[in-house]
């Protein structure tokens, strides 16, 4: 399947409370790499398997959570085109100003659920980047986790409905499986723009801007079992796994970075086609759906976000 | 060095180690009013008062949960502070 609008989502920015321990975790622990620092002292950061100038950028704050999400699109046109949509849409839209090396123009918008995204065409590429001729699957022995790339996250907030349509009739992406009340009102959506299960997802939430957490995508099961491995190591929060999900059907451990963000490093997934039925789940199965070797709902993973 | 720590809601008592965080002692010993959070200070899931005792905050807490004033006042991020004598706790609950 071609995709339409929306490439992937490229760029995440999180705030973390302790910089230094913070970001030895996201280096040494999940296996990035640091790419450089901004002139506010924010850090940069990819995986190696990224071709991008950079992906994931740490900034000290006061309080941990999501500053926003950046979604890479297809060409400069459709760049201005979701940014008239948009407005159209009703969501007002600025150019973002704060500096990001190596990426070119961004729009930034707030959705109703309280999350700003942004938009981009245009984004160097890394210094070091996977290679090109004759490619070995990498140029170093992965670190770490072995985080392969930034493939998606889970936002809560309010009215999580017209977020799908905004992503739906803006975006141009789909939501191959969805989940509703016991009265029919959207609970949870994954969205994507193209063949993975989700680029992003939502749970509605009262409180807006919150994030559930972002996700690293692994090579396979094996790759979640070290994941598992680390973990135990370096003595982390574990919050749920391994295991997998029914929804998305992915293979996944969740854990709490130092700064008390949840990552999931993620595996696996069926392959999503514009064209296929929508799997649908009731709220009352969404525990199986989340959890299938445990068959329930973990309290901690509903309520638990920053 | 370990200190008694009391829950005041259930009266129930459980010994925490000086350098476990209360909320890595509370979930070791499955006692206390906390059973999950994000360990890490963001996410608000272990916010305590602390009604007697001394402790130390080792680690920062998220703005969004505790307030200056809070801090100030002995409601805190159990997964950020030690304690440092026998303690007196509840869970925090919103006045």
């Amino acid at each position: 399947m071609a995709i339409v609008k929306t490439i992937r989502p490229g760029l995440i920015q999180i705030r973390v409370l302790d910089l230094d321990e913070t970001l030895e975790f996201y280096k040494n622990v999940v296996g990035l790499d640091e790419v450089g620092r901004t002139s506010d002292g924010r850090v940069m950061l990819k995986t190696y398997d990224e071709f991008d100038h950079h992906s994931v950028v740490l900034r000290k704050a006061e309080e941990a959570g999501l500053d926003y999400v950046a979604f890479k699109v297809m060409d400069a046109e459709t760049l201005e085109q979701i940014k008239v949509d948009t407005e159209k849409f009703g969501y007002a839209v600025e150019e973002a100003t704060d500096e990001q090396p190596g990426f070119g123009k961004r729009y930034s918008t707030k959705l109703c659920t309280g999350h700003t995204i942004q938009f981009y065409n245009e984004v160097e590429l890394a210094a070091d980047y996977p290679m090109l001729k004759n490619p070995d699957p990498w140029k170093e022995e992965p670190r770490g986790m072995r985080a392969q790339r930034f493939d998606h996250l889970l936002c809560y907030g309010p009215n999580i409905a017209e977020a799908e349509r905004y992503f739906i009739e803006v975006l141009g992406m789909f939501a191959p499986e969805v989940c509703n009340t016991e009265d029919g009102k959207r609970f949870a959506t994954w969205l994507t723009g193209g063949n993975k299960a989700h680029d992003i997802a939502f749970v509605e939430y009262e409180q807006p801007g919150k994030m559930h957490h972002f996700a690293f995508y692994l090579q396979d099961w094996n790759d979640i079992g070290h994941a598992a491995d680390l973990i135990g190591k370096n003595r982390v929060k574990r919050d749920v796994g391994p295991t997998r999900h029914a929804i998305t059907r992915g293979q996944t451990i969740y854990f709490f970075e130092p700064s008390g963000n949840r990552i999931e490093t993620y595996a696996g997934g069926y392959a999503a086609y514009p064209d296929n039925p929508q799997r649908v789940w009731d709220v009352a199965e969404v525990g199986r759906g989340l959890f299938y070797y445990e068959g329930e709902l973990i309290p901690s993973f509903l309520s638990v976000v920053s | 060095m370990e200190y008694k720590v009391t829950d005041a809601t259930t009266g129930n008592t459980f010994m925490a180690d000086e350098n476990d965080s209360l909320f890595f002692a509370m979930r070791r010993k499955h006692e206390g009013p906390i059973t999950y959070g994000c360990g890490g200070g963001g996410c608000g899931a272990c916010k305590i008062e602390i009604l007697d005792g001394n402790f130390e905050i080792f680690k920062k807490m998220s703005r969004a949960h505790v307030s200056e004033q809070e801090q100030d006042s002995g409601i805190v991020l159990a997964c950020c502070v030690k304690p440092k004598s026998n303690l007196t706790l509840k869970k925090f609950s919103q006045k």
